[in-house]
């Protein structure tokens, strides 16, 4: 009795042994980093989130990025983190009455922000609209393709991110993955985010986009001046949107953002509302603005307006 | 001591979910089949990522997100159903108290795995564990679910576990500990269902979900679906086990299925008139589901089918005669399952949708592998509960219970345990 006993407890323990591994190996094939996976890996597996990194941490995470994405894009690439402006809260116009639908501004935040390729991803949605029929989202036409635009008896509105004083999707995220810089850019930290849509749901502008699958960026066409917030490579399975090209906007001197800079029209303006000289605060003062879905109270800093 | 009693106890479960009838590995080996592929089919999303789904921008939640909804309202009907009358000594229901509570622990398994599949940073969940990461509570309503659902799942857990090991020690529960857990577990049942419609009807930007009656909606379908579901299984269970579920007690919850149907297709009728009748931009959702929208209409089919269904269950289960006939009551509830899962699941994920926030109408329907996911999950809630049952039966049946020394398991003759003429004679010691 006392020997099988013993073999018994032996064969208990083998197995219980056995089982750990087997346990530990599949977690590790299935939640974790291969074993020899590079330690930037498991660094970037354990990196807290941004706003919780130490200046030193940030500097770790930065370096880091930047090695890792010039290997993979073979370039040299900037991975900044420049903080807000003092003083500084970001506005942006839209010319109604000047826009005539080309869609270079979509492209050209493609090529800024580094947006996937393959498959496209657009932080500019422009719907064509019916004259007759004003703002009416239930008519508008996102998918027109003419010849020539503009057409006739139509008028075009871009829709991006309107960078709510309210963001709902800010509130909703169930990690504070995104969050409303002082400078009133609201951002996603890309290695935080854990992709379950919910900011998605909650936007009403559509200006939010999930990389359904491994973002396609050609090196040949990856920008390589980035920033940790805005327009750096993204991983798969991430929610992503526009952020004002904080990239250039947040520079001293301050650049203009990709789709003002390309509008061929002068459809497009931006500026400091708290700089009460600022070409936005003119607009505001003296035409007719009105904001997108006013009766949600997210209080969008993007203005649509008719100039003539 | 006590660990050797437990050890003792988890033994002789080891046993009863090894051994069995052939159509219980029959049984087994399809469900861990229909497992096989589907975590087959995860892998290959986890790969591929979330593009191998027919979601997109526009449609960012799908079949995954509304089998989740469909699931939360069947763990929390099975325990508002059942507790009560095990708190108030309703002697129909008492003994079975625990089955409910065990299909809430399957249900929310499956919750939880339908949330897993669901978000595309998988190896992020840890973000959401306070401490290691940030739970953005209480802001965030998903934050809210994700507590209460855990709170749920170990709540019921623990209930079961407890009531089942007492028993096996052939004691009365104490009631000191019973009683409070099952009196918050009435509460924690309402609170997992409001705070996932909460979920949809905070977000101001969907018209469809914006709406105040969806809360009482949700708990009232709940509790059509979820005691349709426990009349089938409590039928299962007493005709392949020697439980005993008096027709009193199921005629009763069909009874209450009724009521519940009656409130749930009213507070539809509220909302369907309110929309029609005013007409407004807000429309376009309901318009989509139930008549098509400029030409979509994938949804029309199905949301009719549920309607059809849900008003014949509703008066199958309203007329005495038919309620108590057990050929026109299981159609019934085979019914009411049908309906109320695609008009909690689709049918209220869908148009909150569609038309999307910009106007654009993308139609949606799951590719094969959401399919062959979601089967695999099924199979897992369906193999979770097989297992608890084949604990719980045998205990509450008083043919498996702790022998004389007080820590080897007895396992007597039952059913659905083959070779049990030997296993009765020897049992197992530590």
């Amino acid at each position: 009795m006392p020997t099988q006993e013993r073999r018994d407890d032996r064969a208990f323990r083998m197995s219980r042994r056995k089982m750990m591994r087997g346990v530990a190996a599949v977690l590790g094939a299935i939640a974790l980093p291969a074993q020899d996976a590079p330690a930037s890996v498991w660094e970037s597996f354990f990196q807290k989130n941004f706003r919780e990194l130490s200046p030193e941490d940030l500097k770790g995470v930065l370096s880091r990025l930047e090695k890792e994405y010039s290997e993979k894009y073979k370039k040299a690439v900037k991975v900044r983190a420049t903080p807000p402006i003092e003083g500084v809260s970001y506005g942006y116009g839209l010319d109604l009455s000047r826009c005539i639908g080309c869609r270079r501004c979509v492209y050209a935040c493609v090529e800024e922000n580094n947006q996937s390729r393959d498959p496209q991803i657009h932080w500019i949605r422009v719907l064509q609209l019916n004259k007759e029929r004003g703002v009416d989202l239930e008519d508008a036409e996102h998918y027109y393709n003419p010849a020539k635009v503009p057409e006739k008896g139509h008028f075009y509105m871009p829709v991006q991110c309107q960078q709510c004083e309210h963001p709902p999707c800010v509130k909703v995220c169930p990690v504070q993955a995104t969050w409303k810089e002082r400078d009133g850019i609201t951002v996603v930290d890309y290695n935080w985010c854990i992709g379950c849509r919910y900011c998605m749901a909650a936007c009403p502008y559509g200006a939010r986009h999930f990389n359904w699958k491994k973002p396609g960026l050609p090196s040949a066409e990856m920008n390589p001046e980035t920033h940790y917030l805005g327009n750096r490579p993204r991983p798969v399975g991430v929610v992503e949107k526009c952020t004002f090209c904080v990239q250039r906007v947040r520079n001293t001197p301050g650049r203009y953002t990709a789709c003002v800079e390309i509008c061929p029209v002068g459809a497009r303006k931006f500026g400091n509302l708290l700089d009460p000289e600022s070409e936005m605060r003119y607009i505001i003062e003296n035409k007719r603005v009105f904001i997108l879905k006013e009766d949600l109270n997210t209080r969008p800093k993007f203005y649509y307006f008719y100039a003539t | 001591m006590p660990m050797r009693m437990i050890w003792g106890f988890f033994k002789g479960t080891l046993v009863l979910i090894t051994k069995g009838s052939k159509a219980y590995y029959i049984w087994m080996v399809t469900l861990l089949c229909f497992m096989g592929i589907g975590f087959l089919a995860y892998l290959y999303q986890l790969q591929h990522g979330l593009i191998v789904t027919a979601m997109r921008d526009q449609v960012s939640w799908g079949f995954y997100i509304s089998n989740f909804t469909f699931l939360v309202g069947v763990a929390a009907a099975a325990v508002l159903l059942v507790i009560p009358a095990y708190v108030y000594h309703w002697k129909p229901l008492k003994e079975v108290a625990v089955l409910g509570e065990m299909l809430a622990v399957s249900a929310m398994v499956m919750c939880l795995l339908f949330v897993t599949v669901d978000i595309g940073r998988p190896d992020r969940f840890w973000h959401l564990i306070p401490k290691f990461g940030i739970l953005n509570f209480p802001q965030s309503m998903l934050a809210w679910d994700v507590v209460v659902l855990n709170i749920y799942l170990v709540l019921n857990l623990t209930i079961a576990v407890f009531i089942l090991y007492n028993l096996y020690h052939k004691r009365e529960p104490s009631k000191s500990f019973t009683t409070p857990l099952l009196l918050f577990s009435i509460p924690a049942a309402v609170s997992i269902h409001t705070v996932t419609a909460f979920l949809y009807n905070g977000l101001a930007a969907r018209p469809f979900w914006n709406a105040s009656i969806l809360a009482p909606r949700f708990l009232a379908s709940a509790f059509c679906s979820g005691p349709a579901l426990m009349i089938i299984l409590f039928q299962i269970i007493r005709k392949y086990t020697r439980i005993e579920i008096k027709n009193e007690a199921i005629f009763k919850v069909a009874e209450l299925i009724a009521y519940s149907m009656f409130i749930n297709l009213f507070l539809l009728g509220a909302e369907v008139f309110k929309e029609f009748y005013s007409n407004t931009i807000h429309l376009a959702p309901m318009q989509y589901l139930f008549f098509g929208l400029k030409g979509h209409s994938d949804l029309v089919p199905f949301i009719w089918t549920a309607m059809i269904f849900n008003v014949s269950a509703f008066f199958l289960f309203l007329i005495p005669q038919t309620r108590e006939n057990y050929v026109t009551l299981n159609i019934g509830c085979v019914l009411i399952i049908i309906g109320v899962y695609i008009e909690k699941g689709m049918g209220l994920v869908i148009p909150g949708l569609v038309p999307d926030t910009l106007g654009e109408i993308f139609e949606y329907s799951p590719t094969g592998i959401e399919l062959l996911l979601t089967m695999g999950i099924w199979a897992t809630g369906l193999l979770v509960y097989t297992l608890l049952l084949r604990v719980a039966v045998p205990i509450l049946t008083g043919e498996f219970f702790v022998g004389e020394d007080g820590r080897t398991a007895v396992i007597v003759d039952t059913e659905f345990i083959r070779r049990a003429d030997h296993l009765a004679e020897q049992s197992y010691r530590d």
